[in-house]
């Protein structure tokens, strides 16, 4: 073991750049088939699928910052599919399916986790949509049941059943509810997409959008500009600053989103407990830490600020939800800026602008979907523009003629 | 908390007033194509900067308009909606529509 180490200290070639993960390329070439705008998780995870189903490799992908450095890193790395409409419901199905496989695909340990997430009811109202819910993830082949008081009490035993005095009346069981280290899921994509040919350019921002006779032509960035056959968008929370440079305007608000993280403590929460009424979320990491988050800020803006209020009125009721938290202490709190569409789907397909295509609309719910809306998308761009039916629903056009996919009731915390 | 000046009541605390979106110019619903009415109902520039907006003392029930700058939270001038709008706005109904 000495000997071998001290045989890699004395080796000239390493480190070497092709033992590297993730290769850094010099210069930006002149010309590329795709730029895809949006070095985040769904950004590599198009370039990932496009390299690897349909062998388009002349790919560059443009992050002003570095890697997976937005709200990729921002999200509480949720993952399920008990959403609402069958059409939401059939896509974030399919995203499930793939993580599972995620680590084996990367030989990457992306840390999956099938913890199961339970949303709890105090009314009326939700335990009847709770109901619509369980039957349409059922048909869709997820494994959802709709349980009452007396098993929620055996699942999590900590739980408070009467937050904020209002009883709990019955729970969503998702047992597909799952959670894996946000951060290697980007970082699996990008080693795969590079590994094939694709190249990662952090610090290169797109500054403008070049559109002739209605078709993208290229992009001009900070490190000079580039042609393009085709480009993708994917940068969330600045999705309309971007949009505006292609020359469109989108159904997109910026508003942030805050979450915070406690300091570590034994393993006593399996699951990933949740309640809309109380605008909040609760799960407890791999390290031990417990994640809060809640709905995002009440009106918009671009700022990764924090607020005090937030932060009180959320504590406030995830202390109602498990009371002996209040003993604990809050250690980071972080803030991402999410792109909310009204009706709380995403908007993937196709553009006002030829050979431009947008990922856009992810709000607070973008990194579950990150493995199915990257082979969504690539098969988009592959095809030259033809629409996959899996996401046909979410095309930016359905705002145009009044026919939303509304998931609202769907989110994790009523926003 | 952060304090914002209502028009009508001084200053308050940022928790009593509801955002109420962009101010714009709404078409003419009778006569303007399906795909300018969903412009004005959901699009928006969502810009950097300046923005006009419409806010609601919600406790008042009193809307009133505000410039804020959508970076820095800071809110440049608030101003009764009257400034902008000064004449009452009619529907026209159309004629089948309306109660006899």
């Amino acid at each position: 073991m000495p000997f071998s180490l001290l045989k890699y200290g004395l080796n000239k070639d390493y480190p070497f750049e092709k033992n590297a993960d993730l290769p850094v390329p010099s210069e930006l070439k002149s010309s590329y088939d795709v730029v895809i705008i949006g070095g985040g998780g769904h950004g590599v995870a198009t370039a990932y699928y496009l390299a690897k189903y349909h062998g388009i490799t002349n790919v560059a992908i443009l992050e002003k910052g570095y890697l997976g450095g937005g709200n990729t890193a921002r999200n509480t790395a949720v993952i399920r599919s008990n959403y609402l409409t069958s059409e939401g419901v059939k896509f974030y199905s399919e995203s499930v399916k793939l993580f599972k496989e995620l680590s084996n695909e990367f030989d990457f340990n992306i840390m999956y986790s099938e913890r199961g997430q339970l949303t709890l009811a105090h009314t009326d109202a939700t335990v009847r949509s709770f109901r619509q819910r369980t039957e349409v993830n059922k048909h869709f082949g997820g494994r959802t049941e709709l349980i009452g008081p007396a098993e929620i009490k055996e699942l999590v035993p900590t739980l408070n059943m009467n937050p904020a005095h209002m009883p709990v009346l019955a729970g969503l069981w998702h047992m597909d509810g799952a959670t894996a280290r946000h951060d290697a899921v980007a970082w699996g994509y990008a080693k795969g997409a590079t590994q094939r040919g694709v190249e990662l350019h952090q610090l290169t921002e797109v500054t403008d959008v070049i559109v002739e006779n209605g078709k993208v032509t290229g992009v001009k960035t900070n490190r000079g500009t580039i042609q393009c056959g085709c480009a993708v968008q994917a940068v969330a929370g600045h999705s309309s600053l971007v949009a505006a440079k292609a020359g469109f305007r989108m159904p997109i608000t910026t508003y942030p989103l805050q979450a915070m993280v406690t300091q570590p403590v034994k393993p006593f929460l399996d699951q990933m407990v949740s309640s809309s009424a109380l605008h909040c979320y609760v799960q407890q990491t791999g390290r031990g830490e417990i994640v809060f988050g809640g709905g995002s800020d009440p009106y918009p803006l671009y700022n990764t600020r924090s607020t005090l209020d937030l932060k009180e009125g959320l504590l406030a009721h995830a202390i109602e939800m498990f009371p002996f938290m209040a003993n604990l202490r809050l250690m980071r709190q972080w803030t991402g800026i999410t792109d909310m569409t009204s009706d709380y789907s995403p908007i993937m397909g196709l553009s006002p602008v030829d050979n431009y295509y947008l990922d856009a609309g992810w709000g607070t719910w973008g990194f579950k979907a990150t493995p199915i809306c990257g082979k969504t998308m690539a098969e988009l761009v592959a095809s030259g523009g033809k629409v996959p039916e899996l996401i046909k629903p979410f095309a930016m056009d359905r705002f145009n003629v009044f026919r939303q996919v509304n998931e609202m009731g769907a989110t994790a915390a009523s926003h | 908390m952060k304090i914002m000046n209502c028009p009508l009541n001084g200053p308050r605390n940022i928790s009593e007033f509801v955002h109420g979106g962009e101010v714009s110019q709404m078409p003419d619903p009778n006569s303007c194509s399906d795909m300018e009415w969903a412009d004005y109902v959901f699009y928006s520039d969502n810009a950097i900067g300046i923005v006009t907006e419409w806010w609601l003392h919600a406790p008042s029930g009193y809307w009133f308009i505000a410039e804020r700058h959508t970076a820095s939270d800071e809110i440049i001038r608030t101003f009764d909606a009257s400034e902008i709008f000064n004449q009452r706005y009619e529907f026209p109904i159309k004629a089948e529509e309306a109660v006899v």
